[in-house]
């Protein structure tokens, strides 16, 4: 019908934003910016009811523009930041964020830290009340520029403290950044969220200053507390913290027990399975093989000299004892159809063996009681290696050749 | 109004007439000796006969603005859109008599003034209160015109009060406005005496070139407010400072949209219906609106060869459509079909093209490619047309000027210096807004590398411009029909001895609002680009362009359709 070719205000606006959108995803700066001068008048006309309006898109587009055009300086970008708070109450936190994030980006740290200490400040009837998000977040990264300025004493009082030198104002200073950071940092993560940064930062302060029981507090809840989302991170941290303090072995494998479930392919599971191996508790060994077998499910630990070395170390003393062999065939059940393939084939067998002999000895190991000695990867790698100098591939195809029934009981 | 002397105080040119029958100006009120008498035929608004009784016409409000009512501000209007089309070249004939006379007529059937007011209405509107909420709600002005325009009559008392107590009753009602009558304007049911729109201006200016036969059809006519030569948007930065423009007189004031065809020509229509005008000046065979001149017109323009002016003739003829009956707007006439002719000529090209290239996508190309045999193997006798090489012209160059006017259709800027309020109160905030934009323009301009937005395209009755002189080829007009057409009993015919209907039945216009239903797929693609090219011209839709094909091919085929029964569109001709 007519009306629906009707050329509108509003219809030529949406015409215009499509060709500025077009611009931007080829990179053409100053098409976006030339379309973008005829889109601007739509702040005249400001009640749209779609769910972005024009002052928003003009923020964030008219960003965009002048984050990548050639010609632009950081001098024009806050002149226009100041113009959209200007001009955006209801989103003035978040312009006031955004803007404090690119300065960072771009090394000005002490203007980002004057953008997040004005909009602090900044309080607007009730929009302070719905913007409270804003506001924390705002509280939150100014702390951590806090955290910044106190890392930075610590260092200058720490090289003074070794040339000799004494700098109370300085320690002052450091003092009082701890205190400002603190507040901050500590507020923003009780409320439930992601908050990596944050929490180290915290956490490093409060070690400083020697109150450790705060910090393993904080790291429980941030860890254990079901309304934060599940955060591989949290207990990564909170292992590290024990580790520094020389928790108990038990405590240490409790929290590397969840990460695992989390994140079986953790670089942690490493160290995780040398715990275990030593345990001499039973079940703990038994949990060190799960483990390691499964870290090795997934690609990218393929070539990791390491785990295979853990893997063939924990294999071959429970052939030798000849003891739990029921616990390699649990493993092996499940990999059994798809595990050949995936790290025994011969096409691997000489790959390995030329890109790395280390890798290939251990691998060569496990294939051979995996697989016995007959399967493609360990009689490759077993040629290969007797003929090299050294004598360890001899005594892996002595070893190998001992136990060569044990891969019958496991298939 | 068409005095137009400078006023001797202040240089101005801004005059009224007193109650006395005396010239004064507006401006600064030197009154001066000229009388009405003396200029009988020019424009007195402000003489209404009700407004004659005394004092009811305040010359200053507070703020320095004066009264003014609704139809003062479209007579402004009017008056600057005739003089830019005498700017362009329409008789002077057209602003100082004919539309003059036109618009003092309807102000008199529709009682707004040159009459007394007997028709029970105390209108005296409810502005002069300063109304204590503002109109700016954003997302509540769609609702507001629906609350106001609700309200039945009787709710309408004239004292301030009322209006007061409204607006403190209910947040959305505010019924303020700077001229006198805004209000009241659009709450009244105008449906019988046709209420003043700013699309209808155009259609007085139509009406009035359509009297006076003026070389300037309805999509020209559209086609230059759209280009900035004619006033339309914004046309209220031309209203004296002291005519001021607030409230609801944005809504009737400001237009957000460009006019659309239908829309103007039906409104004419009504108009001319609705003053009781009598039969149009004839439309002859030599007039410019005659199917015959626009043809040629067109065929210039689409760049076709000049020989199939004849045919263009011919089906003119053959259909009757060339009669002086059928082309003169009689208004009122219900029964006959109103004739747009600019829609019409193009349609009959239409018609011709496909007549001799029958355009269902095989049969013009095969024709082309006999042509281009011929053209290569002879060279005298001048070029025989090519479709093909037609189509790759034109293309190139329609795609040029679509892709230009999409785009300036996207860069195209709504908003003047002059800003409009709701309210006084809004006043800085909207002036504030007004501060940013421009900042924020020239910032981002900057950027852009251009400095400022395209200048206005001179006004120019052609969009193509197609010359001979051109070495390379690229005009068409002296090219020969010869490759399309044989001799029979020496006659001209076309070869193409086929024919495929549009439609086989045409709609109900009434309950289904179109003749026709125009969909792409549906049709071939060369049809589709010949509809494509013309409705870039007129800047239409192109199934109007379809319906009036829809039209012709009934009226020709009329003997074929009606007494052999049909299962087919295809027909041999």
């Amino acid at each position: 019908s007519s009306s629906e070719h009707k050329l509108s205000f509003q219809k030529s606006k949406e015409v215009c934003l499509s060709y500025i959108q077009d611009a931007m995803l080829q990179k053409q700066w100053k098409r976006a910016a030339e379309f973008l001068t005829f889109y601007i008048e739509s702040l005249e006309k400001d009640f749209s009811t779609k769910y972005v309006g024009p002052s928003e898109m003009i923020w964030r587009i008219g960003t965009e523009i002048l984050c990548h055009h050639s010609h632009s300086s950081m001098k024009e970008f806050n002149s226009f930041i100041e113009q959209m708070k200007a001009f955006g109450v209801r989103r003035y936190l978040k312009i006031c964020l955004e803007h404090a994030f690119h300065l960072l980006c771009n090394g000005l740290i002490d203007e980002a830290y004057q953008n997040l200490s004005l909009a602090e400040s900044w309080r607007y009837g009730e929009q302070t009340a719905i913007q409270d998000k804003e506001m924390k977040l705002i509280q939150a990264y100014r702390g951590l520029l806090d955290y910044y300025s106190w890392s930075k004493q610590k260092n200058i009082l720490l090289e003074h403290g070794q040339d000799g030198f004494e700098d109370l104002s300085v320690e002052q200073e450091m003092h009082s950044c701890f205190r400002k950071a603190a507040v901050n940092l500590k507020e923003i993560i009780k409320i439930p969220g992601v908050w990596d940064l944050f929490v180290k930062c915290y956490v490093d302060l409060l070690e400083f200053y020697g109150d450790h029981n705060e910090a393993r507090q904080v790291l429980n809840e941030y860890a254990y507390n079901s309304k934060f989302p599940a955060n591989p991170n949290a207990h990564v941290y909170l292992y590290q913290f024990l580790k520094r303090h020389g928790e108990s072995k038990k405590s240490l494998i409790s929290v590397l027990k969840i990460l695992h479930d989390i994140v079986p392919s953790h670089e942690l599971m490493i160290d995780f399975n040398n715990m275990l191996q030593k345990s001499k508790k039973r079940k703990k060994r038994r949990l060190g093989l799960e483990v390691i077998f499964a870290v090795l499910d997934y690609a990218g630990w393929k070539e990791n000299v390491k785990a295979w070395k853990c893997l063939a170390r924990q294999l071959k003393q429970i052939v030798s004892s000849e003891k739990h062999l029921d616990w390699i065939k649990q493993e092996w059940n499940s990999r059994k159809d798809w595990w050949p393939a995936f790290h025994f084939s011969r096409y691997l067998a000489k790959q390995n063996w030329q890109e790395n002999e280390s890798l290939s000895y251990e691998k060569a190991l496990v294939a051979g009681i995996l697989l016995g000695k007959d399967c493609k990867y360990f009689r490759y790698v077993s040629r290969q290696g007797c003929k090299a100098p050294g004598k360890r591939f001899r005594l892996l195809k002595k070893f190998i050749n001992k136990h060569k029934s044990v891969y019958q009981g496991i298939s | 109004r068409d005095f137009n002397e400078r006023c001797a105080q202040c240089s101005e040119v801004n005059w009224g007439v007193t109650d006395g029958g005396r010239f004064y100006c507006r401006s600064c009120h030197n009154v001066i000796e000229r009388t009405r008498e003396v200029v009988n035929s020019d424009f007195l608004t402000n003489s209404r006969v009700q407004t004659i009784s005394k004092g009811s016409r305040k010359q200053e409000k507070k703020d320095g603005g004066c009264e003014w009512y609704v139809c003062e501000g479209f007579q402004l209007v009017l008056k600057k859109q005739a003089e830019a089309l005498e700017a362009l070249g329409v008789c002077p004939q057209m602003k100082d008599e004919i539309l003059c006379k036109f618009w003092r007529h309807y102000l008199q059937k529709s009682k707004q003034a040159y009459c007394n007011r007997s028709d029970g209405e105390t209108v005296k509107a409810l502005s002069v209160c300063d109304s204590s909420t503002d109109v700016d709600s954003e997302a509540e002005r769609p609702s507001l015109l629906h609350s106001s325009l609700s309200e039945s009559e009787g709710d309408l008392q004239t004292d301030c009060s009322f209006a007061s107590s409204a607006s403190r009753a209910s947040e959305n009602t505010s019924m303020f406005s700077g001229s006198v009558d805004g209000s009241s304007y659009l709450m009244k049911n105008h449906k019988e005496k046709l209420r003043m729109t700013m699309p209808m201006t155009l259609s007085f200016c139509y009406m009035a070139l359509l009297w006076l036969r003026e070389p300037m059809t309805l999509s020209d006519l559209l086609r230059y407010v759209v280009e900035g030569h004619i006033p339309y948007l914004n046309v209220f930065q031309h209203f004296p400072e002291k005519m001021r423009l607030c409230g609801l007189d944005v809504k009737i004031f400001c237009v957000e949209s460009w006019p659309v065809y239908e829309e103007v020509h039906t409104k004419m229509l009504e108009l001319a219906a609705f003053l009781d005008l009598p039969r149009f000046p004839d439309i002859t065979d030599s007039c410019f609106l005659h199917p015959d001149m626009l043809c040629m017109k067109y065929l210039m323009e689409a760049n076709l060869p000049d020989e199939l002016h004849n045919w263009t003739c011919r089906v003119v003829k053959k259909i009757c459509i060339g009669d002086v009956d059928f082309l003169t707007l009689v208004p009122g006439n219900k029964s006959t079909r109103k004739v747009k002719y600019d829609v019409l000529a193009v349609a009959v090209i239409v018609v011709v093209l496909k007549l001799l290239f029958l355009l269902d996508d095989h049969y013009e190309w095969s024709l082309s490619d006999f042509a281009e045999e011929r053209n290569k193997n002879n060279k005298e006798g001048g070029p025989y047309f090519e479709f093909k090489k037609w189509y790759t012209v034109i293309k190139c160059s329609l795609d040029m000027e679509q892709k230009k006017l999409d785009e300036g259709r996207a860069k195209y800027l709504w908003r003047c210096d002059k800003p409009v309020f709701y309210s006084a109160g809004k006043k800085s905030k909207v002036l504030k807004r007004r501060q940013m934009v421009v900042n924020l323009q020239n910032q981002f301009g900057k950027l852009s590398g251009s400095l400022r937005p395209a200048e206005k395209p001179n006004p120019s009755s052609f969009q193509f411009s197609w010359s001979e002189e051109n070495t390379d080829g690229s005009c068409f007009h002296g090219h020969s029909l010869k490759g399309v057409l044989q001799e029979k009993r020496g006659l001209l015919t076309a070869k193409n001895p086929d024919y495929w209907l549009c439609t086989l039945k045409l709609c109900n216009e009434q309950l289904c609002g179109h003749l026709a239903h125009y969909r792409e797929l549906d049709f071939p693609q060369s049809y589709h680009f010949v509809l494509r090219l013309f409705s870039f011209l007129l800047r239409i839709q192109p199934s109007y362009i379809h319906d009036e094909v829809c039209v012709i091919e009934q009226k020709l085929f009329h003997k074929k359709l009606h007494n052999k029964p049909k299962h087919n569109t295809h027909i041999r001709k």
